[in-house]
């Protein structure tokens, strides 16, 4: 870490990160239903991912050396979706189909609907895999293309995240990045008082990932955490981001009530206005 | 090559094949989850080291990380033990294979009874229920080592994923190893009675139908080895020509190949079906035959049912 990050950069990429926030309540709001909590937690890692960190092309989907996102984390779709659609892959204006009959934005994201999702994934425990298939397949082929794995901190109560983790490990995939949204809160309550998966760093260590602990919502911690990885030759990288369930709407940060659960139009209301605009006419 | 009575393995067909194919092209890989001295991939392994990958006892993993390849557009052989492949991984092939349609080819060892003196536990009578119910997924179940061979490079050239269940047990020939899929294959002709049959009980299918011939009865004999595509026009024929139906698997007859046989007549051209296979219930220990004759896949059972539907068409007194 250590490199300076411009704060125009910083600037810009907030400014992004609000519009996706935005677009999150909009979207889960028009369905009735989705993840919020675990979107607007994401959304910043995902924002930096998507409009920075990757290399990718919207104008070319399928370049086989672009860098492969996969969510693991298959519920935090509209988060996904929004930094998409803004980043130019499908119009904005589809965001509001979510989950509707016929929409190509499905409650969990599909690979077989839009560009740029490289794994269907939803039942948790699979999107991980799927990341390491995907990076021994670059090593295998000799392409360049890194890796990304978005996981989630309930996800890693299932026992074929570690099953994936430690083959990461054993094949000592440099290419690939495993980044926890480390929010704390699950369906049900606080992960740790549930089925408590601390110490996840020290776990992803024996798991011979190297970790990187920063705070998720820090742009700067953020992009070094991502440079830091590429910048590493000898294995994976695993960046334990400590983030906010809900980010960005006070009544639904902390609360696992807002895991999967959409707002209602009151809550809609509010969450927009405390994001700086309102419901209607929602596409500037 | 081969006088069609010495039982010949069908792992080793499948394993010799893989070397065949990874030969062919380039980009084939092939994944095992500590079972390939077992499933026979160890020969693929030796020869293409690269792109052989044993992941250990991870058999959900080794299911994601092979969508992961195959997503790639490379084709992935995928093996391990049918409990392993279709009942532990059951999700992860819904999932990462199937829900994402990724060319992901699982050649599961071990299936139905025939797994032996492992027991219950490892003998996995539920598969075929399981993969065919699986959207996009081919199915099938070779007779012997020749349809091994012939269904290996059939899931290798077909787009999306496959599961191919293989037994244990060395079997006789019983095809010319002509395998198409989509197509059951006629090993006998005859009008009075027809007997479809899947994996280890064709042959079994075969010998009482040769004693059925001794009397009288002409049996038409079906390997259905192509459960999925399902060869329907051969199925509905057999029904009109012989008027009864008498299916023989080494798996539950709560969701095999018998069930698929009975409602695709009577949806149809509804005439008597039987179905000769597992009942409803786990299997245990035992010298893998003696298994099949234990849990009513006796030569002697198939013929009391084949009498029972010729009486109940009026064909004998």
């Amino acid at each position: 870490m250590g490199e300076e990050v411009p704060a125009s950069l910083v600037a810009s990429l907030k400014a992004q990160a609000l519009e996706i926030r935005r677009d999150i309540v909009r979207m889960t709001y028009a369905a009735g239903s989705g993840h919020p909590g675990g979107s607007l937690s994401v959304t910043d890692l995902l924002t930096a991912l998507v409009f920075h960190e990757l290399r990718i092309d919207p104008n070319r989907p399928d370049w086989p050396d672009r860098d492969r996102l996969v969510l693991s984390k298959g519920h935090a779709a509209p988060a996904l979706y929004a930094a998409l659609a803004e980043r130019g892959y499908f119009p904005r204006e589809e965001l509001l189909t979510l989950r509707q009959l016929g929409s190509r934005l499905q409650g969990h994201v599909d690979r077989g609907k839009l560009p740029m999702i490289e794994a269907s994934t939803g039942c948790l425990g699979q999107g991980i895999g799927i990341a390491v298939g995907m990076a021994l397949d670059a090593r295998v082929a000799g392409r360049g293309n890194r890796v990304y794995a978005v996981l989630g901190d309930g996800e890693c109560q299932e026992g074929s995240t570690w099953e994936a983790l430690m083959a990461a490990g054993h094949y000592r995939l440099s290419n690939l990045v495993v980044v926890l949204d480390r929010n704390g809160i699950e369906t049900d309550g606080p992960t740790e008082s549930i089925m408590g998966i601390e110490p996840v760093a020290e776990k992803f260590r024996a798991f011979r990932l190297r970790p990187i602990e920063i705070d998720g919502h820090d742009f700067p911690a953020i992009l070094g955490a991502l440079a830091d990885a590429r910048a590493h030759p000898d294995g994976p990288t695993a960046i334990v981001a400590r983030t906010v369930k809900g980010k960005g709407v006070s009544f639904m940060e902390g609360q696992h009530s807002f895991h999967g659960k959409a707002p209602s139009k009151a809550e809609a209301e509010r969450a927009l206005v405390e994001l700086g605009t309102r419901l209607e006419a929602p596409f500037p | 090559m081969t006088d069609g009575r010495k039982p010949e393995s069908l792992r080793d067909a499948y394993g010799r094949t893989l070397v065949e194919l990874g030969a062919k092209d380039p980009r084939l890989v092939v994944l095992d989850a500590d079972l390939s001295g077992s499933t026979r991939t160890v020969l693929f392994g030796q020869k293409f080291p690269d792109r052989f990958f044993n992941v250990g006892v991870m058999e959900d993993t080794m299911m994601t990380i092979a969508a992961g390849f195959a997503l790639e557009g490379r084709t992935a052989f995928a093996s391990t033990f049918a409990v392993f492949a279709a009942g532990q991984a059951y999700n992860f092939v819904r999932q990462s294979i199937c829900y994402n349609r990724a060319p992901v080819k699982i050649v599961a060892t071990h299936g139905g009874l025939l797994v032996g003196p492992d027991g219950g536990t490892h003998q996995m009578v539920e598969d075929i229920g399981l993969m065919r119910g699986l959207p996009g997924m081919t199915v099938i179940v070779p007779a012997d080592a020749p349809t091994t061979r012939a269904a290996t490079f059939a899931v290798a050239e077909r787009p999306g994923p496959a599961y191919v269940r293989l037994t244990r047990e060395n079997l006789p020939t019983v095809t010319d190893g002509t395998f198409t899929l989509g197509r059951a294959a006629e090993l006998r002709a005859g009008t009075d009675l027809t007997i479809v049959a899947v994996g280890a009980l064709v042959a079994r299918a075969l010998e009482v139908a040769e004693e059925l011939g001794k009397v009288g009865v002409a049996t038409r004999v079906l390997d259905f080895a192509s459960v999925k595509p399902f060869d329907e026009p051969a199925l509905l024929r057999a029904a009109r020509d012989t008027g009864a139906i008498l299916v023989l698997e080494e798996h539950s007859v709560l969701t095999g190949v018998g069930a698929l046989v009975a409602a695709t007549t009577s949806e149809n051209y509804p005439v008597p079906v039987r179905r000769v296979g597992v009942p409803d219930v786990f299997g245990e220990s035992g010298e893998a035959w003696a298994l099949l004759d234990r849990y009513g896949m006796s030569a002697e059972r198939i013929r009391d049912e084949a009498w029972e539907l010729l009486e109940l068409r009026g064909k004998v007194q």
